[in-house]
C-alpha cells in the first residue's frame, strides 16, 4: 500500500474566547499556560492542536464533554474562526481563503451531519434533503433526482414527502445524512451524528454508517464521547482533553499503548481480542509453516474461531498472500482473557 | 458561541446579604428621622423649588414646533415626511375600508355616489367562520359565527368593520415592520444596542403620551390612530423576532453555513422558518395589542367601537357603552381564537399527499370566494342580505341602563358605604401619607436600595430616574400614581395570589380560572372602565377598581406558575418528612415560589400602570390625568413629559423588584431563568 495522501492538515490550531484573544496570543510567544489565560480573562477551547487526515479514512476525534472536540470541528470547516494555526484543505489554507470562496468550498466539498439532526421543520424530507442543492441554485428536477437517490441510499424510500416531526430520530438523522451527501462532498464531518439516539438505534446507524463508508470511501472525520463507538468506526483516533490531543493513532495503538493515564482509563473497558490485529501478536515462523492461515489485517477475535478446529498455530499471510508469520494459541488465549 | 463561561456564578455569602439587610435598615430609619423632623431643616428637599424646574415640556412643544414648520432634510421637509407616511397607510386603509364599510364611492359627502356596497354581512360572517373552520374545525368556525353574528344582531356592525379595518392595516404593516427590526438587531448588534433601550422604554410609557405628538404629526383621523397603533404593537413584534432567532438551534445555523448559505439565504430560508412557530405567536400578540390600541386611538380620530365606548362614557350612558364594549369583547375573542388557531395549524402534522389542482387545493378560499360573489349580487336584490336590516335588530342598551338604575336603587347605600369607608381608612391616608414624602428623602432610599440589591449602577439609575420626575416639577402627580398603582397592585395581589395558590393545587379550579384569566388579557383596557363607571360613578376609588379588574391577571398566572415550577421531588421530600398540608405550602412551595411570584407582582404593577392612564377618564388626578388634558390641548410636550414620568415609575419599580428577585433566587439556589 503506498501512503495515503493528505486530505486536510492542521497545524496549530489555537481557538481562545474572550476579548483581545488574537493580540495575547501573539504576546504570549503563541504558547500560554492555563494560569496566563485565565488571568487575561480567556477560555481556550483548543490548544495547539496538529492533525492530518488522509484520503478515504475515518478519522475519529473522541473527547468528553467539554474537551472542544465540537470546537475543533467548526475550526475545520470555519465555521468558527480559528484565533490562530493553518489548515490545509488539499494544501489550501482554508483560514486565508475569502468568503466568498468559503461558501464555495462548502458548497461543493464538504458536508456535515449534526448531532440534533438540524432539520429544517416547515420542509418534507425530500426538500430537506434538496436543500443544498436548492441553496446553490440547481434546478428543481435535477435536484429532487439528486435527493431521491441519497433517500434510497440511506433506505427512507417512501417518506420523502414525510415532515421531519412525523419521523424517528433515527430517520431522522438519516435523512441528514443524506441531506450531507447530497452535494457529494470531499470531505464529509460528522458532529456526533448518534449520541441522540437509543443505544439500540445507534448500534443500528453505526452499522448503516460502515455498510455507506464500504460503498462510498469519503474521506470522514467524525466527533464522538462514545469511546467504544471511535473503536468500531475508526481507522485513526484523536483523543481530545481540555483541548489538547493527547494521544492520535490506530485504535490498536491507543488500546495496546495508551499514552496517559487518561488514555488508559477509557481503554480498560475495551475488549483487547476485538481492537488488536493478528499482525501485532504474530511472531516469526518457528519450525514448518501450519496450513491454516489467517490475514495479518484480521482482528484477534475474528481469528479465534479458526483454533477451534484444533489448529496450534495458523499461518499469517499478508496483502499479496505471502507469509509474515505464525499466530500461535497460546497468545490468543492470553489476549482473550485479558478482556 | 463567543460568550465567556463565567468563572464562577456563586451565590453572594451570608454575610454580604445581612450587611445589605442592615444598610436598607439604617437607610430607612435615617429617612424616618428626616421626614419627621427635616422639614424645617432643609424644605427644598420637601417641595422642589418652583425656580429650578427644568422646562422640559416647554423644550419638547418647541421642538415639536420646529420640526413641524422648519425641519428640512435637504430634499424634503419633516412635514413632507410625515405626509408621505400618513399616504402610504391611508391607501391600503382607505381600499380595506371601502370593502368592509363604506363601499367603492365616488365624489364627497352628500354628493358621493356608492358604485359598489361593501361586501354584504353575511359574507364577512361566512369568510371568518371558514377560516375558523380551516384553522381550527368546527368548534371554532362556532364560536367565531357567533361572534360575528352577535356584531350584526346587535346593531354595532358599522363600528365594528371601521374597528377590523384599522386592525387588517395596522397587523400586517406591525408584523412585517417588527420582523424587519428584530432581524436587523439580530444581525448588528449596534443595531440592537439601540434598541433595547428603545423597546424597554415603549413597553413602559403609557400609550396616551404617544397619541399626542403623533395627533401632533399626523393630525386628527383614522390614518394617525394606524400610526399610533403601528408604534404601540411593533415593539413586541420585534422583541419576539430577536427571541425567536435567536433560539433558532445552534445546529440548524451551522446547516445553514456548512451548506454555503449566503446571508440573505441564510436569513429567509433558514432562520426565519425555523423560527416561525414562535414568530407566529408574536403575530398574535400583535392582533391582540392593536385592537387594544384602535380602541384607545379613537381618541385621536379612529372611530369605531372605541369611539362608541368614548361617547357612551362622555353622556354616561351606560347601556350604550356597555353594548359596546360587548362587541369589542366579542370581537376579541374571534380575532384571538382564530390568530391562535392558525398559529397552532403549523405545527400539526400535514398529510402526506397532497391534492393536485386549484380547485382541490384551495377548497376555502374558493368558497369564501363564492360566497362574496353570490351575496353581492343578492344584496343589490333583497338589501337585508346586503345590511342586516334594522328591524330585526336587537338592543340591550336601554335593559342595561335599568340593570344600572335598579343596583343603583337597590344597593346604593351598601355600594356607597364600601366606597366610603375604603376610601376613608385607605385610600386617603395612603395618599396623604406620600405626598408628604421629602421627595430628596425619596430619591435618596431609593438609591440606597438600588445599591443593596444590585450595585452603583442600578443606585444610579433609580435616582437619576426619580430626580427627573422631581425636577420636571411632577412629583405630587407622580405620588398620586404611585398611591394609585400601590393601592391596585395591593388589592390585586391580595385577591389574585391566594386565588393563583388555591388554582395551582386544584387542576380543576386552574382550568376553570385560566379560561377566566385568558379571555380577561384578551379585553382591551377600555372595556374594564365600564362595569366600574356604572357602579361607583367617577372618582379615585373606580379607577381602582377598574385597574384591580385589569392588573389581576398576571398577579393570579405568575403565583400558579410559580408553584406549580417547585421541584416536586421537594414536595415529595416534605411530605417523606411528615409536613402537614399547611406547612408544605407556608414552608416550602411559597419560598420556592416567591421569586416567580415577584416576578407576577413586577407585571402586575407593569399592567396597573398602563390601566392607571386610561382611568384618566373616569377623573384621576395623577400623571395620567396630565397626559389626557395634554391630548385634548394638543400640547405635545406636556403629554410627552409626563408620560415619560409613569415610564420612570415603571423603570425604576421594574429594575428594583427584578434586582430583588435574582437576589432571592441567588439565596434560594435556582438558577436564573433563561430568557
Amino acid at each position: 500500500m503506498s501512503p495515503p495522501e493528505a486530505k486536510l492538515v492542521c497545524r496549530n490550531i489555537w481557538k481562545l474566547f474572550g476579548h483581545g484573544a488574537q493580540e495575547f496570543l501573539e504576546k504570549s510567544g503563541g504558547n500560554p499556560t492555563f494560569e496566563q489565560l485565565s488571568d487575561a480573562g480567556l477560555v481556550s477551547a483548543v490548544r495547539s492542536v496538529d492533525l492530518s487526515v488522509h484520503e478515504g479514512e475515518i478519522f475519529v476525534i473522541m473527547g468528553l464533554s467539554g474537551s472542544g472536540k465540537s470546537t475543533l470541528v467548526r475550526c475545520l470547516s470555519r465555521l468558527i474562526e480559528p484565533t490562530a494555526g493553518e489548515i490545509l484543505f488539499h494544501g489550501e489554507n482554508l483560514l486565508a481563503a475569502s468568503d466568498a470562496k468559503m461558501i464555495e468550498i462548502r458548497r461543493h466539498k464538504m458536508g456535515m451531519v449534526f448531532q440534533h439532526f438540524a432539520l429544517l421543520p416547515h420542509m418534507t424530507v425530500l426538500a430537506n434533503v434538496a436543500f443544498p442543492l436548492e441553496v446553490q441554485g440547481v434546478g428543481r428536477a435535477e435536484r429532487e433526482e439528486r435527493a431521491r437517490q441519497m433517500i434510497s441510499l440511506v433506505g427512507l424510500n417512501g417518506r420523502e414527502e414525510a415532515y421531519p416531526r412525523q419521523l424517528s430520530g433515527g430517520q431522522q438523522q438519516r435523512v441528514g445524512i443524506a441531506r450531507s451527501l447530497a452535494v457529494e462532498p470531499e470531505l464529509w464531518f460528522l458532529d456526533e451524528p448518534f449520541s441522540a439516539l437509543d443505544p439500540l438505534i445507534r448500534r443500528e446507524m453505526q452499522d448503516e454508517f460502515i455498510r455507506l463508508q464500504s460503498v462510498l470511501k469519503k474521506t470522514i472525520v467524525f466527533i464522538t464521547h462514545d469511546f467504544d463507538e471511535a473503536i468500531r468506526l475508526a481507522d485513526r483516533i484523536a483523543i481530545m482533553k481540555d483541548g489538547e490531543i493527547v494521544q492520535a493513532g490506530t485504535p490498536e495503538d491507543i488500546v495496546l499503548n495508551p499514552a496517559t493515564d487518561y488514555v488508559q482509563e477509557f481503554t480498560r473497558a475495551v475488549p483487547r481480542a476485538k481492537v488488536v490485529r493478528v499482525r501485532s501478536a504474530m511472531q516469526p515462523v518457528g519450525g514448518d509453516a501450519p496450513t491454516a492461515a489467517v490475514s495479518a489485517h484480521a482482528t484477534i477475535a475474528e481469528a479465534a474461531p479458526l483454533f477451534l478446529q484444533g489448529a496450534e498455530r495458523l499461518r499469517v499471510t499478508g496483502a499479496d498472500g505471502e507469509t509474515l508469520g505464525e499466530l500461535r494459541r497460546a497468545d490468543v488465549i492470553d489476549l482473550v482473557l485479558q478482556g | 458561541m463567543t460568550d465567556v463561561p463565567a468563572a464562577s456564578i456563586g451565590k453572594p455569602p451570608a454575610s454580604v446579604m445581612r450587611h445589605g439587610a442592615v444598610a436598607l435598615g439604617i437607610a430607612l430609619a435615617v429617612f424616618i428621622l428626616f421626614w419627621k423632623f427635616g422639614e424645617d431643616l432643609a424644605p427644598w428637599a420637601f417641595d422642589y423649588p418652583k425656580a429650578q424646574i427644568v422646562p422640559a415640556a416647554r423644550w419638547i412643544t418647541q421642538f415639536t414646533k420646529w420640526l413641524i414648520n422648519d425641519a428640512t432634510f435637504g430634499l424634503f421637509t419633516f412635514t413632507d415626511l410625515t405626509r408621505f407616511i400618513a399616504a402610504v397607510i391611508n391607501f391600503p386603509y382607505q381600499l380595506v375600508l371601502s370593502l368592509l364599510e363604506t363601499g367603492v364611492m365616488s365624489g364627497r359627502g352628500s354628493n358621493a355616489v356608492q358604485y359598489l356596497p361593501p361586501v354584504s354581512w353575511i359574507a364577512v360572517t361566512a369568510i371568518v367562520t371558514l377560516m375558523g373552520l380551516y384553522a381550527g374545525g368546527r368548534r371554532l368556525a362556532v364560536i367565531v359565527a357567533l361572534c360575528f353574528l352577535f356584531l350584526a344582531v346587535f346593531g354595532q356592525w358599522s363600528s365594528a368593520m371601521v374597528t377590523l379595518a384599522s386592525i387588517l392595516v395596522a397587523v400586517p404593516l406591525g408584523v412585517v415592520g417588527g420582523l424587519l427590526l428584530g432581524i436587523g438587531a439580530y444581525r448588528w448588534r449596534w443595531l440592537e444596542r439601540a434598541l433595547l433601550p428603545v423597546l424597554d422604554l415603549m413597553q413602559t410609557i403609557p400609550v396616551f403620551a404617544y397619541l399626542v405628538p403623533i395627533l401632533f404629526l399626523f393630525g386628527f383621523g383614522a390614518t394617525a390612530a394606524v400610526v399610533a397603533t403601528l408604534i404601540y404593537a411593533m415593539p413586541p413584534m420585534t422583541r419576539v423576532t430577536m427571541l425567536a432567532l435567536r433560539q433558532v438551534p445552534p445546529d440548524v445555523r451551522d446547516l445553514g453555513n456548512m451548506i454555503g448559505c449566503t446571508r440573505h439565504q441564510m436569513t429567509w430560508r433558514v432562520l426565519v422558518p425555523s423560527a416561525k412557530d414562535s414568530l407566529l405567536v408574536g403575530m398574535n400578540q400583535v392582533i391582540m395589542l392593536s385592537l387594544n390600541m384602535v380602541i384607545i386611538a379613537s381618541m385621536i380620530g379612529a372611530g369605531g367601537l372605541g369611539f362608541d365606548v368614548l361617547a357612551a362614557l362622555r353622556r354616561l350612558d351606560f347601556g350604550a357603552g356597555l353594548e359596546s364594549g360587548f362587541a369589542i369583547v366579542a370581537l376579541a375573542i374571534a380575532l384571538d381564537r382564530l390568530s391562535q388557531a392558525f398559529a397552532n395549524r403549523t405545527a400539526k402534522p400535514v398529510p402526506e399527499t397532497k391534492p393536485r389542482g386549484f380547485v382541490a387545493r384551495h377548497p376555502y378560499l374558493l368558497a369564501a370566494l363564492v360566497f362574496v360573489v353570490i351575496t353581492g349580487v343578492a344584496g343589490l336584490f333583497f338589501p337585508a342580505i346586503q345590511a342586516y336590516p334594522e328591524g330585526l335588530q336587537l338592543s340591550t342598551g336601554t335593559f342595561w341602563s335599568r340593570v344600572v338604575e335598579w343596583i343603583n336603587v337597590n344597593f346604593f347605600d351598601a355600594l356607597e358605604a364600601f366606597k366610603n369607608a375604603l376610601l376613608l381608612n385607605v385610600l386617603i391616608p395612603f395618599k396623604r401619607f406620600l405626598l408628604g414624602l421629602p421627595w430628596a428623602g425619596v430619591v435618596a432610599f431609593l438609591a440606597v436600595a438600588g445599591w443593596v440589591l444590585r450595585g452603583p449602577g442600578l443606585a444610579l439609575l433609580v435616582a437619576g430616574l426619580t430626580f427627573l420626575i422631581a425636577a420636571t416639577g411632577q412629583w405630587e402627580k407622580a405620588m398620586i400614581t404611585t398611591y394609585l398603582c400601590g393601592i391596585s397592585v395591593l388589592f390585586a395581589s391580595l385577591i389574585g395570589v391566594p386565588i393563583g395558590i388555591a388554582a395551582a393545587e386544584k387542576d380543576r379550579l386552574w382550568r376553570v380560572v385560566q379560561v377566566a384569566i385568558d379571555t380577561l388579557q384578551t379585553l382591551p383596557s377600555f372595556v374594564y372602565l365600564m362595569p366600574a363607571v356604572m357602579l361607583f360613578r367617577v372618582g379615585d376609588f373606580t379607577a381602582m377598581i377598574a385597574v384591580v379588574a385589569y392588573s389581576i391577571v398576571p398577579a393570579i398566572r405568575y403565583s400558579v406558575l410559580g408553584i406549580q415550577r417547585v421541584d416536586p421531588r421537594l414536595v415529595e421530600a416534605g411530605k417523606a418528612m411528615g409536613c402537614t398540608e399547611w406547612q408544605l405550602l407556608t414552608r416550602i412551595k411559597l419560598k420556592l415560589a416567591m421569586p416567580e411570584i415577584m416576578l407576577g407582582l413586577n407585571q402586575t404593577i407593569m399592567f396597573a400602570l398602563s390601566m392607571l392612564v386610561i382611568t384618566a377618564l373616569v377623573g384621576t388626578r395623577d400623571l395620567g390625568q396630565e397626559v389626557y388634558i395634554a391630548l385634548t390641548k394638543a400640547d405635545p410636550g406636556r403629554g410627552l413629559v409626563a408620560g415619560l414620568a409613569v415610564a420612570f415609575i415603571a423603570i425604576v419599580s421594574d429594575r428594583l423588584i427584578s434586582a430583588g428577585a435574582a437576589r432571592t433566587r441567588a439565596r434560594l439556589g435556582i438558577a436564573e431563568e433563561v430568557r
